[in-house]
């Protein structure tokens, strides 16, 4: 798994074992790969051969990872809607296309991942991300709405304001639905100037 | 419709094969769908919805603000026609909403509040994989068969856009597809945040301002969004 910025730093982030932190790297020097083209179009890539059309996507990264010994990639992206957080890779040693149940779990995995880096960054509270996952990819416009406020408010990333919702509404121990509605009612401002500080208007 | 005519018909399909050809953009090119087939009744709004990896359905387009409320009801009470669709695979058709408060007892009295006595919906189907619902909310309107047939080939119309420029080969290329349409949705939902903090209004006139801008500027409402929420110091330019 890698994380990325749009501001361009990115690095790998986890790895499921050693071996594969070099062949993460390897998309960033060489420049090209499912990651980067992941990232770069907001959609997941998935390459059940790593051969024949994928060789002339990436000449350089094709067989770089073809001579590991790895003959399919699937690159999901984690991300909301703008804000984006990196790529989750998975790696096989085999041709072939992943199941449809397969392309779900990693979607599902690439969700907490995304909760997991969001939460991070905020330094909420262990455990608490789980209970908010349903609630940040949820079909509630209104988090996503009150999220473009927030980073309006705060001149910070659509990232950064969702972080901030979500630690905001941990603290509060109130749903994140709930706070992103107060938000987009204007009865909750966000305000750069005291950080943590919320005034209620 | 017996209500559709022939030229009508065949009108919107010329419109879809062109959006299809040219520069591609799914939230409008579904907006467009729902619009026209709207379009076919004189009392009708319309919806559509997309299920994700978690096969929950979210909202993506609808023919206007009326629509797009019956589909977010729906969406919140977890009852309604398009769930009924999209979990059965079938088509749900001429329900009126007198009647219906025991099947869908949270959406049938508020979609009769909002003014609309009839409603069908329409799955959206790849071969066997039901991925979505198309909700259809009129006056007293009664499909016949035909009409049917027209309004589900419509929501096949729907399919073929999200796959659009590409074969059909494999339904890994149907999830590429579909993460990338649910994600532009919630793009635009970040954008109307963003212009609705930066102009003062609700996040509805945001919509109204991003969708005009894109119009009069002759660009791809997916265009306008991205550069709303990639360039945030330019948002209040949106005039």
């Amino acid at each position: 798994m890698s994380v990325m910025a749009e501001d361009g730093m990115r690095g790998v982030a986890a790895v499921s074992e050693p071996a594969y932190e070099a062949i993460e790297e390897l998309q960033f020097t060489l420049g090209e790969g499912p990651c980067l083209e992941a990232f770069a179009t907001r959609q997941p890539v998935l390459v059940p051969e790593l051969a024949g059309p994928a060789m002339l996507r990436w000449p350089g990264y094709t067989p770089a990872i073809h001579d590991r010994g790895l003959r399919a990639v699937f690159a999901f992206p984690l991300q909301v809607g703008a804000a984006r957080l990196g790529v989750l890779d998975v790696f096989r040693a085999e041709e072939g296309a992943l199941s449809a149940g397969q392309v779900r779990q990693a979607l599902t995995f690439a969700d907490v991942a995304v909760t997991t880096l969001l939460d991070e960054q905020e330094r909420a509270a262990p455990g608490t991300a789980a209970e908010g996952l349903d609630e940040v990819m949820g079909q509630r416009a209104e988090v996503y709405q009150a999220q473009g406020m927030v980073s309006v408010q705060m001149g910070v990333t659509l990232v950064d304001a969702l972080a901030r919702l979500r630690a905001y509404s941990y603290a509060e121990n109130r749903p994140l639905g709930e706070v992103a509605r107060d938000v987009v009612a204007r009865r909750l401002t966000f305000d750069s100037d005291q950080p943590g500080e919320e005034r209620l208007t | 419709m017996s209500t559709v005519s022939a030229a009508r018909l065949s009108s919107v399909f010329v419109e879809v094969a062109d959006t299809l050809v040219d520069e591609f953009d799914v939230i409008e090119f579904l907006q467009m769908l729902t619009s026209r087939v709207a379009g076919f009744f004189d009392t009708a709004a319309v919806g559509l919805m997309l299920a994700d990896h978690r096969n929950r359905l979210n909202f993506m387009a609808a023919s206007d603000e009326n629509a797009r409320l019956m589909e977010l009801i729906q969406l919140q009470y977890d009852d309604g026609p398009c769930l009924d669709a999209f979990r059965s695979g079938r088509p749900v058709t001429n329900v009126s909403l007198e009647g219906a408060e025991s099947r869908w007892p949270q959406f049938a009295p508020r979609a009769s509040e909002a003014g609309f006595e009839s409603v069908h919906a329409f799955p959206l189907r790849l071969r066997k994989e039901v991925i979505g619902a198309m909700g259809v909310f009129a006056g007293a309107v009664e499909l016949d068969e035909s009409d049917n047939h027209i309004v589900q080939s419509l929501a096949d119309v729907a399919v073929i856009g999200l796959l659009q420029e590409r074969a059909i080969r494999r339904g890994e290329v149907l999830s590429e597809q579909l993460q990338k349409a649910l994600n532009s949705r919630v793009v635009i939902e970040q954008a109307k945040g963003i212009i609705a903090q930066a102009h003062g209004v609700t996040p509805d006139q945001a919509f109204v301002l991003i969708r005009d801008y894109a119009r009069s500027h002759n660009r791809r409402l997916g265009e306008v969004t991205h550069g709303i929420v990639t360039d945030l110091p330019t948002v209040s330019d949106l005039r």
